[in-house]
């Protein structure tokens, strides 16, 4: 496809003996939203766990395949290179404890021992934050600890972190499914904003927020890309018939 | 059906909550007598000149433990400087790695290191240290502490860092951070009132061990900063003093055990004030 950043091909993954994640092919193009949907278990979030190579943390697990970053084999750069480029926010807002917001925001810099003037740091932080819609919230206590802000503003905090590092790709696994309705609806506002320089895939469980959100939409059933496209056609005309029950509400 | 009579069941709740209400009184009381004890026979013998001078022979009045003093704390000082990187890197190891055949086998060895009579560890050491090096030696002493140290740094370590979650270190590594310093900068940092917890209460355990010094610190009645040399320290003037038959003797055992105890308590106390006052929100 032109113009696709991140391009997946027969991607497989196991867990053990288990493979959970059958022949993955897709690909998204660039700064767009890509919604990865489907019932639990369905191999989505294993699925880009395999995009930055965190799954290869949990004991027993491996992918084989191809997935290509600007036409890049993924699987044979080195992890900490990869994760640069492919940012990732969680389902649980994990700032970390030990910090305080400002240096939440530049924890990549310094977890990677890159060294910055006060300045660019000050820059780094402050485009961050507004980035991730939290600036005014929180500019007067920027050196209170992470953990004190609620739990919609530290998964924006964990966001703001995240894009510091300015990756190219942004992988969100349901980043509002532990946040109350207000706070989801700022991060939905937030992620439509950030794809004006990102391409975003998101994992959710939330139909009306894979709709609301996404340009496209794959759907992924017992391991296996049952449906992928605009969003618009999955969910008004769905070729296969799983994903038009699980849109339908028959089954979850 | 017949009903339990109401004031039957009342009257056995009622005697249960005071048979166990009574039971945590008394296991508070040893350590209320031993430090009425200790402080009682013990206060007397305290003044300045305890802490600053050196014991006088038998027959001569006053002196002091400032030798064992110093000793007792340069032997746990060396101690603690080798158990605490062993220790903490064995615990980050285990934690790091809940079930593979090293870490099980690290387990346990260490779960076994924990159960061995101070004595025999003391004996390990003479034969280690004191044996090749050819003399007594603080730093022998400092051996032997350091083994009992090491396993109770180990677990409090991996029991802390098994408490913190999974997701910082996903998070951190998100960032393209490697490894070591994913560990150095997140995961340590995060456990890092529980692991000063363990390493302070390894400390005050060890502080007071008598056995594993005998053959190894040995004492010596002078003032010695080279812990290649043998080494006066508290237990031991505990030990000696009390088996003396000499009034006066007796009086420093008490004013030494006072001391001893003090210091125990105090890092244990500093170690409740640690978790307090570090305590990470997630």
């Amino acid at each position: 496809m032109e113009g696709a950043i991140l391009v997946t091909k027969d991607l497989k993954a196991w867990y053990g003996d288990n493979l959970v994640l059958k022949n993955i092919s897709m690909s998204f193009p660039r700064n767009r939203i890509i919604a990865v949907m489907g019932p639990s278990g369905c191999g989505k979030s294993t699925f880009i766990r395999c995009l930055n190579r965190i799954h290869e943390l949990t004991p027993g697990a491996h992918a084989e395949g191809s997935v290509k970053l600007d036409g890049d084999e993924i699987y044979s750069m080195p992890a900490i290179v990869l994760r640069r480029k492919v940012g990732m926010v969680f389902q649980k807002p994990n700032p970390f404890p030990t910090m305080s917001i400002y240096d939440n925001v530049l924890a990549g810099y310094k977890l990677n021992n890159i060294r910055l003037s006060r300045q660019e740091r000050d820059e780094i932080a402050h485009e961050a934050l507004q980035g991730a819609g939290l600036w005014e919230e929180v500019k007067d206590m920027l050196h209170q600890k992470g953990t004190f802000l609620s739990g919609g503003q530290q998964q924006r905090l964990c966001i703001a972190r995240t894009i510091a590092m300015r990756p190219e790709v942004l992988l969100l696994d349901e980043p509002t499914s532990a946040l109350d309705p207000i706070s989801s609806g700022k991060i939905e506002d937030l992620i439509v904003e950030l794809k004006k320089q990102y391409t975003i895939i998101i994992v959710t469980h939330n139909m009306q927020q894979a709709a609301r959100v996404s340009d496209r939409t794959a759907f992924f059933y017992l391991g296996e890309l049952t449906e992928y496209g605009q969003t618009k056609e999955v969910f008004t005309n769905p070729k296969n018939s799983k994903t038009q029950s699980y849109i339908t509400g028959r089954f979850s | 059906m017949r009903e339990p009579i109401i004031g039957l069941r009342k009257l056995r709740n009622n005697t249960f909550i005071t048979i166990v209400t009574t039971l945590a009184v008394i296991s508070a009381l040893p350590l209320i007598f031993i430090i009425f004890y200790v402080l009682k026979q013990g206060i007397s013998a305290i003044n300045w000149q305890f802490f600053v001078a050196l014991p006088k022979p038998v027959g001569e009045v006053g002196g002091g433990i400032a030798n064992a003093l110093v000793g007792t704390i340069l032997i746990v000082l060396v101690a603690s400087l080798m158990a605490i990187p062993f220790g903490l890197m064995a615990g980050v190891y285990l934690a790091e790695h809940p079930d593979n055949k090293l870490s099980n086998a690290t387990r346990l060895c260490v779960e076994v290191l924990n159960g061995t009579p101070s004595i025999v560890v003391g004996v390990f050491a003479y034969l280690v240290i004191v044996m090749s090096m050819g003399s007594f030696s603080g730093f022998s002493g400092s051996f032997a502490l350091a083994v009992m140290m090491l396993p109770l740094v180990v677990r409090t370590t991996e029991e802390t860092l098994k408490l913190i979650p999974d997701t910082l270190k996903e998070a951190a590594l998100s960032l393209g951070a490697p490894y070591y310093r994913v560990i150095f900068k997140v995961v340590i940092p995060s456990g890092l009132s529980g692991i000063v917890n363990g390493i302070m209460l390894a400390i005050a355990r060890v502080t007071g061990e008598t056995a594993p010094l005998l053959f190894t610190a040995f004492g010596n009645d002078f003032m010695n900063l080279n812990i290649f040399r043998p080494m006066g320290n508290l237990p031991l003037v505990i030990f000696n003093y009390a088996m003396s038959p000499y009034k006066d003797w007796h009086r420093i055992a008490w004013g030494a055990s006072l001391v001893l105890v003090g210091m125990v308590l105090l890092m244990n106390l500093l170690s409740r004030w640690v978790i307090k006052k570090w305590k990470v929100r997630f």
